[in-house]
């Protein structure tokens, strides 16, 4: 299995304080679901923000270490930030959809990018649609205005928008805390079909959904990486104690 | 909160299989007994407790499987859980042992017993103390205990082919005794089988405590008797 990003002894603090990274090291796989999981303010969300650096807003105050992707220190400040991001794609928690048609959200970005061959850009529209599981449901209404489909296939389009710039790696932030049982087992579906040409790390809603997902999984707890393993074996047979007690519900 | 409705199920289900246990327990005694005693109505009971054994175990499954759904465990939960659907069906298949016992004695009727009971006796309460000890080390995660208990299986293995020797000399004394030794075999294969499946009891244990699936040998010379 080859490792898209390697992490080094990141260490991340905020001006506040209030949530840190502690010396993480680790190594995400290519072809797979990387899951960060853990309780709140554990830091999972902030190594996150790191890899496509949104942490460039947020208050440092403090950051060191090394993020490798495809032999690449992200976190160099000569990086080209709006190539990483294009590279490394980001969905957040709400589904954020554009107030445009359904298609139009699809190619904005690659129209922005300079796209204009219309038939690049509905070459992009098919192909991250049925990526991302949706196609079916709205290939006859590309037209229609994206805010009249429901939570989960907005969320479904965040995913379909980041599909559609052919990132690499794929960020997921909380994707379907919002979203019913159903519209979130359709958008887990989606994740084990595009990891098969994509990176993505996820950062579930839930335990439960950790274990689904995982084929990695990372456990944070207090700005620490207390256990990272497989899937399999982290949510049957975790070897620290604190990643038992917090996957047994003992707190969290 | 959650986690306190979890532990009260699983305490709940404890009790269920201790409970589950004890009917086993003392029905392979009493199976051992009425055959003994040639004591018809007393196998009778035995066949009767057997169905009871039987539908208890139908009503586990569904509550483990209920917990299954309802909690979603994972890591030692979730361990702790698939051990119970095996330990349950394991009980349920060592009361069939001792039910087995209680339709040879009756399926024996009117014949005397070829000889009086000595070792098949001793293997019954062998294998019933076993079984409780292990079913204790079970509910407590006792995973050492659990190590220990299959060693003992070699007494009941002992004692089987000591059992095995002694009607193979009647047999060949008279070969008309052939099949009245034959039932008595079948009782003494029953009660080794049911040791047997205590080693599984105590396989889960160490599992539930350690995540590790393992076999616990007591003793390869004898795997081949």
């Amino acid at each position: 299995m080859n490792e898209k990003i390697v992490i080094e002894n990141l260490s991340l603090q905020y001006d506040d304080g209030t949530e840190s990274l502690r010396n993480i090291s680790l190594g995400i796989p290519e072809n797979a679901i990387t899951v960060l999981f853990g309780p709140a303010g554990g830091g999972k969300s902030s190594l996150l923000r790191c890899l496509n650096r949104l942490n460039d807003l947020s208050e440092v105050k403090t950051m060191s270490g090394r993020i490798w992707l495809d032999g690449e220190n992200i976190l160099d400040p000569k990086t080209d930030v709006i190539r990483l991001r294009r590279k490394v794609g980001m969905v957040f928690a709400r589904p954020v959809v554009l107030p445009m048609s359904i298609r139009s959200n699809i190619t904005y970005g690659l129209e922005v990018m300079g796209e204009k061959r219309r038939s690049r850009l509905e070459e992009a529209v098919e192909r991250s649609l049925i990526q991302a599981a949706l196609w079916e449901e709205v290939k006859d209404r590309l037209n229609d205005p994206a805010i009249a489909l429901s939570g989960g296939q907005q969320q479904r389009l965040c995913v379909a928008r980041s599909l559609a710039l052919e990132p690499e790696v794929i960020l997921l932030d909380e994707p379907t805390s919002g979203l019913d049982p159903i519209s979130t087992s359709k958008v887990e579906a989606s994740l084990q079909e595009i990891k098969k040409n994509y990176s993505i790390i996820l950062v579930p809603h839930s335990v439960q959904q950790a274990a689904r997902t995982a084929d990695f999984a990372a456990f944070f707890l207090q700005g620490e990486l207390v256990e990272y393993a497989q899937g399999k074996t982290i949510f049957t047979a975790p070897t620290d104690k604190r990643t038992e007690d917090y996957v047994t519900g003992r707190f969290g | 909160m959650l986690r306190k409705n979890f532990e009260f199920e699983i305490q709940h289900l404890k009790d269920e299989i201790i409970l589950l246990g004890s009917l086993v327990e003392k029905n392979v005694i009493d199976a051992v007994d009425a055959l003994k005693k040639r004591d018809m109505a007393a196998s009778e009971r035995v066949i009767e407790l057997d169905q009871q054994i039987n539908n208890k175990r139908f009503e586990l499954e569904n509550q483990v499987m209920i917990v299954i759904a309802t909690q979603q465990p994972l890591a030692h939960d979730l361990r702790l859980l698939a051990s119970y659907f095996e330990v349950i069906s394991e009980l349920e298949r060592m009361g069939d042992y001792a039910k087995g016992i209680g339709v040879i004695n009756i399926r024996i009727g009117e014949q005397p017993l070829l000889k009086p009971l000595v070792d098949i006796p001793r293997m019954a309460e062998k294998g019933a103390s076993m079984l409780h000890r292990a079913l204790l080390a079970f509910v407590n995660e006792d995973a050492n205990t659990a190590r220990s208990i299959p060693q003992e299986d070699d007494d009941v293995d002992n004692l089987y082919i000591q059992v095995y020797r002694e009607l193979m000399t009647f047999v060949m004394e008279d070969p008309k005794n052939i099949e009245r030794a034959n039932w008595l075999l079948w009782v003494a294969h029953n009660l080794e089988r049911f040791s047997d499946r205590v080693t599984n009891i105590c396989e889960r244990t160490v599992f539930i405590v350690t995540g590790e699936l393992t076999e616990i040998d007591s003793d390869p010379d004898h795997k081949n008797h």
